[in-house]
């Protein structure tokens, strides 16, 4: 009679410990999708801001006809890509924010349109835009980090493999320049 | 981050119940000395502390800024601040962005408010706004929003509300006494008498003790918050130096918050009420300025088991992080 009880309650504990593992996983795996859904928002942020900007700097700086399109270019490009994964999508964002910086750079020559009150305007908001996607993307790596340690860590691991928690994939940006990306600081 | 808030609230929990213990007995002692009835002195204990604690939970923040003479701003009005606490609410990923606030002052500091993530705000002096660089800001900012995040704007109401409570019934409760209050003796028994006295004593030490005890229970809860901000500033920004190099710039004016007070000032980025109080360290909301500055900047990365290391090595080996957080950022 004793040994049934104790069996019996060995069943709950494990009960208990499973139902917690599985909910804590169903949580993590939420929050890297809402982590990812973020980094969207503030990527389209990003492509509705670069034609606004183009169109800007194009009335000031006339000759630089190459940079406009390689901007133009590979916006049209990261955005076509929105569905794929991330490691493709992060060769094309990474790519898309070094044509920005060129783009940037050549304003840098153009005193007048340094002191074009829009231009400034754009500029904060896409540095901005640029620190979000990157915190975004810190906020979503971690996130992934958490979520896949649980699925590959012992116990929880049995849970995973059970439940079907696959280890998800980080979001790396694969292109040189924007391991540093460089820091557009006003102060 | 749920893991690493659940243990937060642990380990400050056992100081808030010590202060909540506090807070039973001096109702005890109250009700003993003054009813006759220690359950008498329980009930009023409670009902002064559940009427403050409903008015903090749920006006608390409205009061706040009110009394700070903070003004909410929308984005038109200062793009970049704006930009700074949405670039580090979603670096922390906060559900919503907190409403942002600015109070007019030139005194350098900031102080974050709200019960929970939904319901966050933080604001900041027209002062720090000014002489801040983005970097500086975005550390200060993130130093706020680790407030919210680690749910410490409630565990710090929770505690102000005891603490508040301890100190009104201990003071109304001492002046009476003075005044020759207390209608116990003649119904007495004899019999009982000597313990009776003795009880009396141990009553009327703890209800003199209890403020000042609370009160210490309190800026220790305060302090440990700070540092464990600093490391999420750090998280968040993966730049130490941001927060390091403003809080120079803060240790650096003398101006006072003109609209802090005692109660408030554990809210703000550093203490309101500067260096001219000549405080010691047990006695301060804040730890001080100089060691922040200076774990900050040993720490080798910006994760907190970096800031727990560089913690460490000005600690004799006393961590600050607590242990489930270290595995998460």
């Amino acid at each position: 009679m004793v040994a049934l009880w104790i069996i019996l309650g060995i069943i709950v504990v494990l009960l208990f410990a499973f139902i917690a593992m599985y909910n804590g996983l169903v949580g993590l795996r939420n929050q890297v999708k809402n982590a990812w859904a973020q980094i969207d928002v503030q990527l389209k942020r990003r492509y509705d801001l670069i034609p606004n900007l183009v169109e800007t700097v194009k009335g000031y700086a006339k000759h630089e006809r190459e940079v406009f399109e390689n901007v133009t270019k590979a916006r049209n490009m990261a955005q076509a890509a929105g569905a794929a994964g991330a490691a493709e999508r992060g060769k094309l964002e990474g790519e898309l924010s070094s044509a920005l910086t060129r783009l940037l750079a050549v304003a840098e020559a153009y005193p007048e349109l340094k002191a074009n009150q829009n231009f400034l305007a754009l500029q904060e908001e896409l540095s901005s835009t640029e620190n979000k996607i990157s915190f975004s993307r810190q906020f979503y790596n971690d996130s992934v980090l958490r979520y896949n340690n649980q699925t590959q860590m012992f116990p929880s691991n049995i849970i995973a493999s059970m439940g079907g928690f696959k280890a998800s994939e980080f979001f790396e940006v694969t292109v040189p320049e924007e391991k540093n990306p460089p820091k557009v600081s006003f102060s | 981050m749920w893991e690493q808030i659940r243990s937060n609230q642990l380990r400050s929990a056992m100081l808030v119940v010590i202060m909540g213990i506090l807070l039973l007995l001096v109702g005890y002692f109250l009700g003993l000395y003054f009813f006759n009835s220690a359950l008498g002195g329980l009930a009023i204990a409670a009902v002064i502390w559940a009427f403050m604690g409903l008015i903090a939970f749920f006006q608390g923040d409205s009061i706040l800024l009110g009394v700070s003479g903070a003004r909410k701003i929308e984005k038109a009005d200062d793009p970049r601040l704006y930009n700074v606490v949405e670039e580090m609410s979603i670096a922390s990923g906060l559900p919503k962005v907190p409403d942002v606030y600015i109070i007019n002052d030139p005194a350098l500091n900031a102080f974050a408010t709200g019960r929970d993530p939904n319901k966050a705000a933080v604001a900041i002096t027209s002062g720090l706004r000014d002489q801040l660089n983005r970097d500086e800001l975005q550390g200060v900012i993130a130093h706020e929003i680790g407030h919210v995040k680690n749910r410490d704007v409630l565990l710090m109401a929770i505690s102000a509300v005891m603490l508040g409570t301890i100190v009104i019934i201990s003071w109304y409760a001492t002046r009476f006494m003075f005044w020759g209050g207390g209608r116990r003796s003649s119904r007495n028994n004899e019999g009982g008498g000597a313990i009776q006295a003795v009880l009396l004593i141990i009553g009327l030490i703890l209800l003199i003790l209890a403020p000042i005890a609370a009160q210490l229970i309190y800026l220790a809860i305060s302090r440990k918050r700070e540092y464990l901000a600093d490391a999420s500033s750090a998280l968040y920004t993966r730049y130490p130096e941001g927060l390091a190099s403003a809080l120079e710039k803060l240790a650096n004016s003398n101006t006072q918050v003109r609209a802090a007070n005692q109660a408030t000032a554990p809210m703000y980025t550093i203490n309101p009420f500067g260096k001219k109080r000549a405080v010691t360290d047990w006695m301060s909301t804040h730890p001080p300025i100089a060691e922040r500055i200076r774990i900050l900047r040993a720490m080798a990365g910006n994760s907190y088991a970096d800031y727990e290391k560089a913690y460490q090595q000005m600690h004799r080996g006393q961590g600050i992080v607590p242990k489930s957080a270290l595995g998460t950022g």
